[in-house]
């Protein structure tokens, strides 16, 4: 009895029929969010890591700012400032820029700072014998420094991707009407939890996967003692 | 440049908000004292029993951290905030809060505390249990500290990301910093409050961030 209750209350077969396509919309909104952060994310880190190692004091200075400020602040109190700050600016964006914009800057952050320890990890002889074989310095790291460093960085690379790309919930403070977003809305309307367990296993059904496969790459990848 | 200061950190908004983001920030360093060491304390135990090393056990250890990893936070909290009122159990705020961040948590700290048990040599153990330690005591006085010890700059950056992660005790009505920053800002029209909370968690997290920083530099250097 107590278990039908809880089964009525929380998998409702009527109403996840009725809400199922709202979660569907927010988990293509949730995946497109994911993606575009991670691109930009990472392509953000990797850039102003290989710009860090040309050793201009005042851009690392600038790199070092950015990195520390990304890293301290809370992600979710730079989506609230981008959204309902700038628009004071005269910079008004939507949810989903707002989300975006926020989370890449914040996982750029971290990205260069794991790509700019890979770099430094790799022994200075390899930069020297490259460039003694006539290499300009930037070949050298595209060709002989990167490979090397990016495979050192993968492990911890991908456990801050995920954690990172989980924050897209964020954006439902800001009404995006991604998973979270719109399961909440729908719980609301239906009276009813069962959108959240909806949206609950939606994120399950998105993020596992990339969980274990982070666990697989921590053993593939290990550093070598 | 005059025009973007009174828009963005109005001195005279700055002044009346104030007292009330100082009542928030307090709220944030009480609500970090509660989520910390329940996060620590959890994580500790699943790694404890993990090195147990019983089969069964472990596979259902890996379930639960995998299972807690993959679901973001803000899933969490606000299913156990807006679900168990539905089947007849109102539950304070700060007590979804407390449960949402032991589940999240305790499984990122209990990743961190095995690798720090892993790398304590066998021949610690062995050499405890020999002096005839029992296996409470071995784990209390000789595992767990070096454990710990060797796993410090991951659980100072963990402890860091369960910091920032009290903004979402926000989005349950709990007046921490974001929460109050928010609500100012509604009242006065304003972005003030909200740079300012901005301002207030970059000024003190910022040291740690440093410290943190300095740990891993100095961990790639050993190798």
């Amino acid at each position: 009895m107590e278990l039908d209750r809880l089964v009525f209350t929380f998998f409702n077969l009527e109403i996840a029929r009725e809400y199922w396509p709202d979660i569907v919309k927010g988990f293509v909104i949730t995946v497109r969010l994911g993606l575009a952060t991670i691109a930009t994310g990472l392509a953000l880190g990797l850039a102003l890591a290989m710009l860090r190692s040309f050793q201009q004091r005042a851009v690392n200075w600038l790199i070092v700012l950015y990195a520390d400020a990304f890293r301290a602040l809370p992600p979710l109190m730079v989506i609230i400032i981008l959204f309902f700050a700038f628009p004071y600016a005269g910079l008004p964006m939507s949810a989903f820029v707002a989300t975006w914009l926020s989370l890449s800057l914040v996982l750029g952050a971290f990205a260069e700072e794991i790509f700019w320890a890979g770099i430094i990890s790799i022994p200075k002889g390899q930069y020297e014998a490259a460039r003694s074989t006539g290499m300009s310095a930037g070949w050298t790291l595209v060709y002989v420094i990167l490979p090397q460093a990016v495979r050192l960085t993968i492990p911890p690379l991908t456990n801050r991707t995920i954690a990172i790309t989980k924050g897209t919930a964020l954006g439902s403070v800001v009404a995006l009407a991604e998973i979270l977003g719109s399961a909440h809305s729908a719980s609301s309307l239906a009276g009813n939890p069962t959108p959240l367990t909806l949206g609950a296993i939606a994120y399950l059904v998105l993020f596992i996967p990339f969980v274990i496969l982070g666990r697989w790459v921590e053993t593939r990848f290990a550093w070598k003692r | 440049m005059e025009a973007i200061f009174q828009q963005f950190l109005n001195p005279a908004i700055a002044a009346k908000v104030f007292p009330y983001l100082l009542q928030g920030l307090g709220t944030t360093f009480l609500l970090s004292l509660l989520v910390v060491p329940l996060g620590l304390a959890g994580g500790l135990a699943v790694a404890v029993l993990w090195s147990l090393r019983r089969r069964r056990l472990n596979w259902l250890l890996i379930c639960y951290v995998d299972f807690f990893r993959a679901f973001p936070p803000l899933v969490l909290l606000l299913f156990i905030y807006f679900g168990f009122p539905f089947i007849g159990i109102d539950i304070p705020a700060i007590f979804a809060v407390a449960i949402g961040f032991l589940l999240n948590t305790s499984s990122y700290y209990g990743e961190i505390f095995r690798a720090g048990i892993e790398s304590v040599p066998r021949g610690q153990w062995e050499a405890a249990r020999s002096t005839g330690l029992s296996w409470a005591r071995m784990m209390l006085h000789v595992v767990v500290p070096q454990a710990s010890r060797n796993v410090l700059p991951d659980l100072i950056s963990n402890t860091l990301e369960v910091v920032k992660l009290t903004t979402l005790a926000s989005v349950v009505a709990i007046p921490e910093l974001l929460n109050a920053a928010r609500n100012a800002q509604a009242l006065t029209y304003n972005p003030t409050p909200i740079v300012i909370a901005a301002l207030m968690y970059l000024v003190l997290l910022w040291p740690i961030v440093r410290v943190i920083s300095r740990l891993e530099h100095k961990a790639v250097a050993v190798r």
